[in-house]
């Protein structure tokens, strides 16, 4: 559409380019919660991967801790569209959670303490790109930012990286989570711009 | 889809706040709460895309009002708090966002507790409930940091002198005006107790605003009873900016 805005010129920076469309560059962490953030002690955390059915596996948080993990260097970007850059996590990768689950299930639902749910395709934790990240910046993760451990899919829009995730279920189907049922994408590709349900 | 909107009209709030009335003819409605993406556009076709909430109350037709606070670092809100003109043409997409909403038909108390610019999507919901005659109980708690940084005062002032309307109470965090009784600061748990409905009430809360006051205002409010379901929340920044 045509519509110039009078006296508007902009920032334009070599940065931006580089980002997903519509995405501009910030530095600091911005927090987005839709409640209060809720304070799990360890000893009562777990983590569980269930079926719908039945539960397939369960870990408290010594066990969790127990498993290898992996740093990694990855890109945020946020549907309210900044984007942060380089950002460094320690977590367990979803390959390592899901090794051995033989299911048919092609979706995923991650659940949250606080009730909060995000959907995905299966495909989308697997192959290196999923973890349970409990550390950030080399720091134990902050509650406001999900500790003390959240979804990190860095490869979708950040609201698929559910904070203060204790489980994923397993689905045949796929079915909207919190924020896919409140007009956001179904899946949330920010190179492809998908943010709210209707974009292509 | 993106709509055309025309400004039609400027009012300024603060020193650093402006509210733009739009004339978008085919504008779908909205609920109380909802934000809308404003995008501007460069003669050479640079664009830049932010989220600004609605103050609005849902029931003026094909217009709505933002409110926008300047940031001094920002790109789009310094062009449109000081170079946008009435007549000037944006586009907008939305409304957006089905959760941080009051809809007319709920009927339970109502606690909304706003920090600095976190009261527009509040006064959406104010100005919502006062036009619709909505009979459920409000009460507003707006910390500003100083009594210049009030946005909407005569309104706020001219409704709370109606019980039905909004019960008021202001908090300073940086400067209070002459003979206020409590030293400036950030908003504890004996305000609470007195600003704020009873939770046995269970009034629904709606928190707006930097994320430490967030997170302060939210921790309070689970603190004195309130049930984390009926508290919804909006964070705005890291350090208490808005884009």
């Amino acid at each position: 559409m045509d519509i110039v805005s009078r006296g508007f010129s902009g920032r334009r920076s070599a940065e931006n380019a580089k980002l997903p469309p519509g995405q501009y560059l910030t530095t600091d962490f911005p927090v987005l919660s839709a409640g209060p953030t809720p304070h799990v002690p360890l000893d009562r955390w777990e983590f569980t991967i269930n079926d719908g059915n039945r539960l397939l596996r369960k870990w408290d948080w010594k066990s969790f801790r127990e498993l290898p993990s992996e740093t990694t260097t990855v890109d945020l970007h946020c549907v309210t569209r900044w984007s942060k850059l380089g950002t460094v996590w320690e977590g367990v990768s979803l390959d390592t959670l899901l090794a051995d689950i033989h299911t048919d299930a092609s979706y995923a639902m991650a659940h949250s303490y606080g009730d909060y749910t995000t959907n995905l395709p299966l495909d989308d934790l697997k192959d290196k790109k999923a973890w349970i990240a409990f550390r950030f910046d080399g720091r134990d993760l902050e509650p406001e930012h999900g500790g003390p451990a959240r979804l990190l899919v860095p490869h979708l829009y950040l609201w698929k990286s559910a904070k203060w995730v204790r489980g994923i279920t397993l689905m045949r189907q796929d079915k909207p989570g919190f924020w896919e049922g409140l007009g956001y994408h179904i899946y949330g590709d920010p190179w492809r711009e998908q943010r709210y349900s209707g974009d292509a | 889809m993106w709509r055309v909107a025309t400004v039609i009209a400027l009012r300024d709030e603060t020193p650093t706040a402006r509210t733009l009335t739009l004339d978008v003819p085919d504008w779908p409605g909205h609920i109380a709460g909802q934000h809308v993406d404003v995008r501007v556009t460069a003669p050479d076709g640079y664009s830049a895309v932010r989220s600004y909430s609605i103050a609005s109350a849902p029931d003026s037709h094909a217009q709505i009002e933002l409110t926008i606070e300047r940031l001094p670092n920002g790109e789009v809100s310094p062009y449109l708090t000081q170079v946008v003109a009435p007549g000037d043409r944006l586009e907008v997409r939305g409304p957006i966002g089905g959760w941080f909403v009051w809809r007319t038909e709920q009927y339970e108390p109502v606690q909304l507790i706003a920090g600095g610019s976190g009261i527009v999507p509040l006064m959406a919901m104010i100005r919502s409930h006062v036009s619709t005659k909505n009979t459920s109980q409000f009460r507003l708690l707006y910390s500003v940091r100083e009594p210049e940084a009030i946005f909407y005062r005569d309104e706020l002032g001219a409704l709370s002198k109606d019980k039905y309307s909004v019960g008021l109470t202001y908090a300073y965090t940086r400067k209070t005006p002459k003979d206020w009784q409590q030293p400036p600061g950030r908003i504890a748990a004996a305000l609470i107790a007195n600003a704020t409905w009873p939770s046995v009430l269970a009034p629904t809360c709606y928190v707006c605003g930097p994320t430490s006051f967030v997170e302060n205002v939210t921790a309070l409010l689970a603190a004195s009873g309130n049930e984390r379901d009926k508290i919804k929340t909006e964070r705005f920044g890291s350090t208490g900016e808005r884009k």
